[in-house]
């Protein structure tokens, strides 16, 4: 088994009270199952969007955002895979699809 | 764990309940804003950690929090609740202020005062209905659109009026006021009566939404019951009332998803939970001298819960009940129910003489289920082909596609060379 980030990118807010509960019943199931297949390593956090960038040892400190808006990072997890591929093809039942994100999967580097 | 239905949408109207008795009404868009933005934020912590044991609380609590920050951050720019006065000015007081706000006993009213002061005698009923559906239910611009079938822009306009109605009013509608609630009382019963309504006849096609606005006037209704200023016999009778409509919600839609008539309904569907709750309420609504609509109305309901088919039905003490209402409230419509109902007890041209007689007949002219009811008792007469004339100006009125579909079968059914045994089931 290999290590693997999913980065949960530019989510938007769903409009109405309501499609929030179903969104996050949505994460609740895939994140349920992932952990019933054993592929959850650490579930990780959700991220604020603010913050600050440092830069040049600490002579740059500025206020997010750090990347265009639209690839603002919302959370990780760290998931356990066999390869690639398979990292990938279980972030395809991740529901930041329904509301615009996307997710992005690192393979974790090791020696 | 599991949320239970609707705990987002129901959680917002109680936050910004709640937000509001700090922020004061002038502040009903930053309430609506922090209260979203706390909803939000339990989205994002709850996917990926599940809710907390009692998430009603946890959502409370933050916004404790989230209202001290705001208004540490803004109460030189801002004013906010004039009753918290100069409370707000040191941080000692502050934050007991706000604390006191939160308090359990503090927040079990919220609901009430917000009900009651959406209910502004400045507003339309229509107006009315749709703010308590927006800001106390939950419901977002679109899905106030959608339950009306209106359009999101005429929606959205009519809600930011009425907003601005509501946030111009001086303070909240105390429930402990007794004059102010004795006042809107009759206005509140009748909004959670129209929203009712909506969902048991009205417009929206889709089953799923008009059972949800009869759970959400239910639960208002409720409400009213909880508090010893409200709970009068009127308002015990309008939650009867809303049981024996409720109760008659899984049969009203038939296999197809059509519209099936009270007289072809499939009695067994019928909630018998809902109806013994109907019949409890309405022996606690029976005392005080004042004879509500809703008592004469829950009534009728009743004897109809209480018969297995139409041939069975007590069609006596109904024509007697709705001659009462004629009294009580009397309208056109009213009156047409009850020529129905004299049309069941003593035949069909006994029912059609009461219909012709109706005083202000003329005012039913757009109304489908005038014609219908022509249609019904001609057919009932053997005369199929006024009846078909009838059901056919009957169908032109239709508001929304399930009274078309409805009334397009009647039409079917009435005429003699399409036998209903030829209709689609």
């Amino acid at each position: 088994m290999s290590e693997f980030v999913y980065l949960y990118r530019n989510a938007e807010r769903p409009p109405s009270a309501e499609q929030m509960q179903q969104q996050m019943q949505k994460w609740m199931a895939w994140m349920k199952d992932l952990q019933a297949k054993g592929h959850i390593k650490d579930t990780g956090h959700p991220l604020e969007r603010s913050g600050k960038v440092v830069k040049s040892h600490g002579k740059s400190i500025s206020d997010g955002p750090f990347a265009e808006a639209k690839d603002v990072v919302g959370g990780y997890t760290l998931i356990e895979a066999k390869d690639l591929d398979q990292a990938a093809q279980l972030a395809s039942g991740c529901p930041i699809f329904n509301v615009g994100g996307y997710v992005e999967v690192r393979p974790v580097m090791k020696m | 764990m599991d949320l239970y239905e609707h705990l987002f949408r129901r959680e917002s109207g109680r936050l910004v309940a709640a937000l509001l008795r700090v922020f004061g009404l002038h502040n009903l868009a930053l309430a609506e804003d922090v209260a979203q933005d706390i909803l939000c934020r339990a989205l994002e912590v709850w996917k990926f950690h599940g809710p907390p044991a009692n998430p009603g609380a946890w959502l409370m609590a933050t916004a404790k929090n989230r209202a001290i920050d705001v208004l540490r951050r803004e109460r030189t720019a801002r004013t906010f609740a004039p009753e918290l006065g100069r409370l707000l000015d040191s941080e000692w007081t502050l934050v007991p202020s706000v604390e006191e706000l939160f308090e359990p006993h503090a927040l079990q009213d919220d609901l009430l005062r917000m009900m009651f002061s959406c209910c502004h005698p400045r507003l339309s009923e229509e107006a009315q209905v749709s703010l308590i559906l927006h800001v106390l239910c939950g419901f977002a611009v679109g899905e106030v659109a959608a339950a009306f079938l209106a359009t999101e822009a005429a929606t959205e306009k009519r809600l930011w009026r009425s907003k601005r109605v509501l946030a111009a009013s001086k303070r909240l509608v105390e429930v402990t006021d007794g004059e102010d609630v004795h006042r809107r009382l009759p206005a509140v019963q009748r909004a959670l009566y129209l929203l009712f309504n909506e969902g048991y006849h009205g417009a929206s096609s889709e089953s799923g939404v008009r059972a949800e606005l009869c759970h959400e006037a239910m639960r208002l209704a409720a409400l009213l019951l909880e508090h010893p200023a409200t709970s009068t016999p009127a308002s015990r009778a309008l939650l009867a009332l809303m049981c024996f409509h409720a109760a008659r919600l899984p049969a009203r839609l038939d296999a197809s998803g059509q519209l099936t008539s009270l007289f072809d309904q499939a009695r067994t569907l019928w909630d018998k939970n809902l109806i013994a709750e109907g019949e409890r309420l309405l022996d606690l609504s029976a005392s005080g001298p004042h004879l509500s609509e809703y008592h004469v109305q829950a009534a009728i309901a009743a004897i109809h819960s209480q018969a297995s088919g139409v041939e069975d039905t007590n069609w006596g003490a109904i024509v007697a009940l709705y001659d009462t209402l004629m009294e009580v409230s009397p309208s056109p419509v009213v009156a047409l129910n009850r020529a129905i109902a004299i049309g069941q007890l003593q035949g069909p041209d006994r029912g059609i003489d009461e219909i012709r007689a109706i005083s202000g007949v003329e005012r039913l002219g757009s109304y489908p289920f005038y014609y219908a009811a022509l249609g019904e008792l001609e057919l009932r007469r053997g005369r199929h082909q006024e009846a078909g004339v009838h059901f056919r100006a009957a169908l032109r009125l239709a508001r929304n596609a399930m009274e078309r579909q409805f009334l397009e079968r009647r039409f079917v059914a009435s005429q003699p060379h399409s036998p209903s045994k030829e209709l689609p089931p």
